[in-house]
């Protein structure tokens, strides 16, 4: 695992720009726009699956900034309903691998030996295949829809959750301080969440924020392939799929579904380089 | 060094053995009889029976399993459940296409990473830094499947400047074979070589402090000497290794491409199996670009040891 190790010493090294400022401004994006789809049928006009056909592929006005699809249906609504879909993948994902690769972690860090090895060598067979051809295989067995999205991203992350856990516990635990608590007889559940786990909060924090990003990515591509959430649902990767056939006529169509999902990705991402930094207590030698 | 390659070599199999095995439970976990999936509404019982026996649906699991691995090791995949065609030869088909599409983006991914990020780690801080950070994050989070689209609506039906799909083989002709390659690699190569852009410019960063740098500076050499004969070479080690890690996500990301340039590759072919529902098509591709992409990652961590003594484990 030498190429990990340098990869990690390499993206640690600070970046210009305010560490703050770009966390902010991504948490800023990323709450907009879960606000946004909270309140989505408050804040956009009009119902995602209305059907007007009178409408259909009506460019860009001031009342539908993002125009019609094929249906007459308004792509502004749709995306902002679809934004749900999104954000509900990608938090109950991630939300649900943390829940699945933390404990593994902490436990796989904290014993180390032999059951280190029978957490982790599984958990490397997952992690043997790209992303998404693990997530096109699930989703080819256990079929379509919003929650087998979330639950077979989160079988795709739980071995990366744990890997950067265990990595974290690993270097926390020979800590001065860990090492004072359990002196002072603090018993092993005690230690490893009150002294480890919390000292070990940065890397997963940076991890999940990233992860989010991907998230929403991988859920738009297996949507767009036809294997993620089910048609009636409005989700920006089925958007992108239906608005290719009529990507000559109605650019509109293929061109806000794809910005709503940079936009997402985006803010996570931001947020992701911005923790990285800020929340980085050994700054980077290289000076600033 | 030629050790470690073993070792690493030795520490795949039992990885690659546990691949086959999640992918031959998971195929297996499919609801419902494959047979009757296959046949359809028109199975007969008689049909049904027949299906499995030919296709061995009818033994134990551990049984099906050791036969599939058996054959597979010899290099045979086994037979599909449609037109009833060797699965080996399918793959070997589309194999080249996917390798020709991964070697150009990884070029491409070279070619626009590695000079944003010593546009960037040059001179840092400074205009040319924070504009190459922005495309860099902006990179990142593109789409690429939505990028191809932009690209096809942008050069090739606004412009007509590029075919937008299709593969015509290299020996059939070289430049068309190129000109129908250059958008799915581009398409590929922007997320990937936004990364290796950042990590670039790290590298340099990083080196840019060595003393070295500062002894070839009070020598009086200029600094495009500087970056370009002794910081680069210096960083080049964790430059390639991303690049080898690219090179593996690209594996995953050509399905998608593939599939919004209609080109006959791997990832085409697992994706209009998995639509199909064509598990022993699914289960032998699905295994084929896992295996490629171990074998992928584990070249850059051998290479990495091999241009790196420093950071050879033990």
């Amino acid at each position: 695992m030498a190429v990990a190790g340098a990869l990690r010493a390499a993206l640690g090294r600070s970046r210009p720009g305010g560490h703050r400022g770009l966390t902010l401004a991504g948490l800023c994006v990323v709450g907009a726009l879960a606000l946004t789809a909270a309140l989505a049928s408050v804040v956009v006009p009009g119902s995602p699956t209305e059907i007007a056909k009178d409408l259909a592929l009506r460019p860009p006005t001031w009342a539908q900034p993002f125009g019609m699809d094929d249906l007459g249906r308004s792509i502004l609504s749709r995306v902002v309903h679809a934004y749900r879909v999104s954000l509900g993948v990608a938090l109950g994902s991630v939300a649900l691998a943390l829940l699945a690769g933390v404990p593994l972690g902490l436990v796989a860090g904290y014993a180390e030996g032999l059951v280190d090895q029978v957490i982790m060598r599984p958990l490397d067979v997952l992690m043997s295949f790209p992303a998404i051809l693990l997530a096109i295989a699930l989703m080819s067995v256990f079929g379509t829809g919003v929650v087998l999205v979330a639950v077979s991203l989160a079988v795709v992350y739980t071995p990366i959750v744990a890997r950067v856990v265990r990595a974290a516990v690993l270097a926390v635990k020979v800590e001065v301080y860990v090492d004072g608590a359990r002196a002072l007889g603090a018993p092993t559940a005690r230690l490893v969440l009150r002294h480890i786990l919390p000292n070990a909060a940065t890397p997963i924090l940076v991890q999940a924020s990233v992860l989010m990003a991907i998230a929403i990515l991988v859920e738009a591509s297996l949507s767009f392939l036809g294997v993620g959430v089910r048609p009636p649902t409005p989700s920006l990767g089925l958007m992108l799929a239906d608005g290719r056939s009529f990507m000559l006529q109605a650019p509109w169509m293929v061109v806000f579904p794809g910005l709503a999902i940079m936009a997402a990705v985006l803010g996570f991402n931001m947020v992701a380089d911005g923790l990285r930094d800020w929340l980085d207590p050994h700054p980077a030698t290289t000076g600033r | 060094m030629i050790l470690y390659g073993v070792r690493r070599l030795a520490l795949a199999v039992p990885l690659l053995l546990g691949m086959s095995v999640l992918i031959f439970a998971l195929m297996r976990l499919v609801p419902g009889d494959p047979a009757v999936t296959v046949l359809g509404y028109k199975a007969t019982p008689e049909g049904v029976a027949a299906l499995r026996k030919a296709f061995h649906l009818d033994e134990p699991v551990a049984e099906q399993y050791l036969r599939w691995l058996g054959a597979a090791v010899r290099g045979d995949l086994g037979h599909d459940f449609r037109q009833n065609e060797p699965i080996g030869q399918m793959v070997l088909d589309r194999l080249p296409v996917t390798l020709e599409l991964t070697a150009l983006a990884a070029l491409c991914t070279a070619l626009i990473g590695v000079p944003l990020g010593l546009l960037a780690g040059g001179r840092r801080g400074g205009g040319a830094d924070r504009a190459a950070m922005a495309v860099g994050l902006i990179g990142v989070s593109i789409p690429d499947f939505w990028l191809g689209i932009m690209l096809i609506l942008g050069l090739s039906l606004g412009l007509g400047l590029l075919p937008s799909g299709g593969w015509v083989p290299f020996a059939e002709s070289p430049v068309e074979n190129l000109v129908h390659l250059t958008l799915p690699s581009l398409t590929l190569a922007v997320s990937r070589a936004a990364v290796l852009g950042r990590l670039t410019r790290a590298a340099v960063l990083d080196t840019m402090h060595r003393s070295f740098v500062h002894y070839a500076r009070a020598k009086g050499l200029g600094e495009r000497a500087i970056l370009f004969r002794h910081v680069l070479p210096n960083a080049a080690i964790p430059i390639l290794t991303v690049l080898g890690l690219q090179v593996g996500y690209m594996l995953g990301g050509a399905i998608v491409v593939e599939m919004i340039f209609t080109l006959p590759g791997l990832g085409r072919l697992t994706l209009d199996a998995v639509v199909e529902r064509n598990y022993p098509v699914v289960q032998s591709a699905v295994l084929v670009i896992g295996a490629m992409f171990m074998l992928v990652n584990l070249v850059t961590d051998v290479l990495y040891g091999a241009l790196d003594p420093r950071t050879r484990p033990r």
